[in-house]
């Protein structure tokens, strides 16, 4: 054999920087997303980084270590976390009766989903707290029963359930409609009871939608201020949610302090929200080629 | 494979076996669109079954009768000799392989084909072991070996129709339905899986029941067709009765190209126009439609008899020819082949056309 007819070793193409494309116009338009990304998200996000330093390393810890703001870190993220949990599968509930079924006033209820998202979060806070406090309707009959709803964690917890339902069911329904009929049928024939069908062939399905709404809706109501501020009631250390440090913060002219609760929380918030896109696209990736 | 007993527990024993499937004036409406208007017919055990007609006659909603995934409003369902109607989806054990194969996205080619048995109750459910062993034998089967862990995404359309039959054996189904199993596909791999389907079929040993719209498929793949039309049973026979002996103008028109022309039919003679014959038989006396395929005439024959035409136009196609002509005031496209088409036919030429199997229907 001839040295020309062995095969050289594959050289392993290096993946360049950018795949030329035949459309035109690809410096001009990454110039400008380049630039309006820095200016709307990164800029402010560097201001953010750089303003709690001005504390020095032992006064951003001092800050965060307090009591009070590790407890509205807790309130916050443990609250914003059992809410979208709960919404999933009261979402998906919804969600399924909204794409399933065929009945008078869907379209209606189809619409109040949304309600949550297009009504000004203060009037949804004022709304809810007139329903939950001591003397409104359902505020009564929980306080009957011993139940404080308004003005305590349970009242933040239903403010953030309100605010994070559309998120769940929005991200559900184009799955749900799109989910073959025919798949549950053969499912069926194949021997499969409801339980296995649900379990075994819809959940699946619906599993990376599922987790892209419920994380949609926690990373909404971690950030949620209007809403809860009226229902909370606000004790420092028993209802007072971390966005609300911030601002009060900020009224004291502690600027610095208020940056480095909002750095941790950007931190945290991050944190949950690259874990729960792993697990998202871990999810999907069975789907799909 | 495990198999249907052949034994007629009916006692009405066929030429070639026993009776198993037994549908009896099966009716279904939705809403107000009679989808099946007492449909009855009968499969042999073992039987490739084809239901053949245009979208809209009611052989889909039949098929989902069978499965089980539709209520017939009227009618039994007899199936080795126990009514299938009483028996609940799951516990029938019919394969169905879906139009759009169905196949579960989430999980792999080799657990899309366990699903079956894995969902068995406990006790019955075989064991890992035997499961994986019944899964590789089926992938082989379907000369799928090497993808079992593929998911059904990274699989052409050919692969997922044969994924998804291999799940619907999995089951030991003692019926197998396919609806429209080929109509995504392109027309070589349709072909190529027709074949390998009715081989298939006459492996398993498994009454089969094939929806399509498709004649030249029902025909090359069936050992007997049903042709329904607006959820009417119209006609039942073996793929040749039908083609030769079409019992009305619509499946003669349905079952291939068709010229037709009217005519009167007495005394045993059938006249078209100028060109007198002798009529079918059993033709009605009268007016009639009479009917012949554009590739079954023969150009001036030699005793001068057939239709007056002019020829319009010839297209040469290989060794065909589409030989446009009018007849009667009409523009038929007519099909010869090399013998059949004598020298110098070409446009503007009188001829006569005599078409070699007409058939005759009585005018509606």
């Amino acid at each position: 054999m001839t040295a020309a007819a062995i095969p050289a070793a594959p050289v392993r193409a290096r993946r360049p920087w950018v795949v030329h494309s035949i459309l035109p116009g690809f410096g001009l338009s990454l110039g400008i997303t380049l630039a309006y990304l820095g200016a709307i998200v990164v800029l402010p996000l560097i201001a953010l980084a750089l303003r709690p330093w001005e504390l020095g390393l032992s006064g951003v810890w001092h800050e965060l270590a307090s009591p009070r703001v590790a407890k509205a870190f807790r309130l916050s993220f443990g609250l914003s976390a059992l809410a979208a949990l709960v919404n999933a599968p009261l979402g998906l509930l919804i969600a399924w009766t909204l794409t399933r079924y065929r009945f008078v006033g869907r379209r209606v209820l189809d619409a109040l989903v949304d309600l949550p998202f297009a009504l000004p979060t203060a009037v949804a806070g004022i709304a809810l707290t007139a329903i939950y406090a001591p003397t409104g309707p359902l505020g009564r009959v929980a306080a009957q029963f011993g139940i404080k709803t308004a003005y305590s964690p349970l009242g933040i917890f239903i403010a953030l359930v309100f605010i994070g339902l559309p998120f769940v069911v929005r991200a559900l329904q184009p799955v749900l409609q799109d989910l073959d009929a025919e798949v549950e049928e053969a499912a069926t024939t194949l021997g499969a009871n409801a339980f296995q069908r649900a379990f075994r062939v819809i959940l699946p399905a619906l599993a990376p939608a599922l987790v892209s709404g419920v994380s949609l809706a926690f990373a909404r109501a971690v950030g949620e201020y209007g809403s809860v501020v009226f229902i909370a009631g606000n004790l420092p250390g028993k209802t007072e949610i971390a966005p609300l440090l911030i601002v009060i913060k900020l009224e004291q002219y502690d600027y610095a302090g208020a940056a480095a609760v909002g750095l941790a929380m950007v931190a945290v918030s991050f944190g949950s929200l690259v874990a729960i896109n792993a697990l998202q696209l871990r999810l999907a990736k069975r789907g799909r080629a | 494979m495990n198999s249907q007993p052949t034994e007629d527990t009916e006692g009405r024993t066929g030429a070639a076996g026993g009776l198993s499937l037994d549908i009896r004036n099966i009716s279904k409406s939705f809403g107000r669109f009679p989808a099946l208007n007492d449909v009855s017919l009968q499969a042999r055990d073992k039987e490739f079954l084809a239901l053949l007609g245009p979208s809209g006659s009611g052989k889909t909603t039949l098929l989902r009768v069978l499965a089980g995934l539709e209520r017939p409003d009227a009618g039994e369902v007899r199936f080795g000799g126990e009514d299938f109607l009483s028996i609940p989806v799951r516990r029938r054990r019919v394969g169905m392989v879906f139009q759009h194969y169905a196949l579960f996205r989430h999980m792999t080619v080799a657990q899309n084909i366990a699903f079956g048995l894995t969902v068995r109750p406990r006790r019955e459910r075989p064991s890992k072991s035997e499961t994986a062993d019944r899964v590789a034998d089926l992938l082989k089967l379907v000369q799928l070996e090497d993808l079992g862990g593929r998911f059904p995404a990274q699989l052409s359309g050919g692969q997922r129709q044969r994924v998804a039959l291999a799940r619907a054996l999995a089951i030991e189904p003692r019926m197998l339905l396919l609806d429209e199993p080929f109509g995504a596909l392109d027309a070589q791999v349709r072909r190529d899986l027709r074949r390998w389907l009715r081989e298939l079929h006459d492996r398993a040993g498994v009454t089969t029941v094939f929806v399509t719209h498709d004649q030249e498929e029902a025909l090359d793949l069936a050992d007997r067709v049903a042709i329904l039309k607006d959820g009417r049973l119209v006609q039942l026979g073996a793929p040749n009765e039908v083609y030769e002996h079409p019992a009305d103008p619509f499946v003669y028109d349905f079952l291939g190209a068709a010229c037709r022309l009217p005519g009167t039919v007495s005394d045993g003679r059938l006249t078209v126009a100028d060109w007198e014959t002798r009529a079918p038989k059993d033709a009605p006396s009268g007016a009639v439609e009479v009917f012949f395929r554009p590739d079954e005439v023969m150009f001036a024959p030699l005793d001068g008899s057939g239709l007056a035409g002019e020829v319009k136009a010839v297209v040469q196609r290989g060794p065909d020819a589409r030989v446009e002509c009018l007849i009667e005031g009409r523009l038929f496209e007519l099909q010869a082949r090399g013998p059949t088409l004598p020298n110098g036919v070409a446009p503007g030429l009188a001829v006569r056309v005599k078409p070699l199997r007409p058939h005759v229907y009585p005018k509606p």
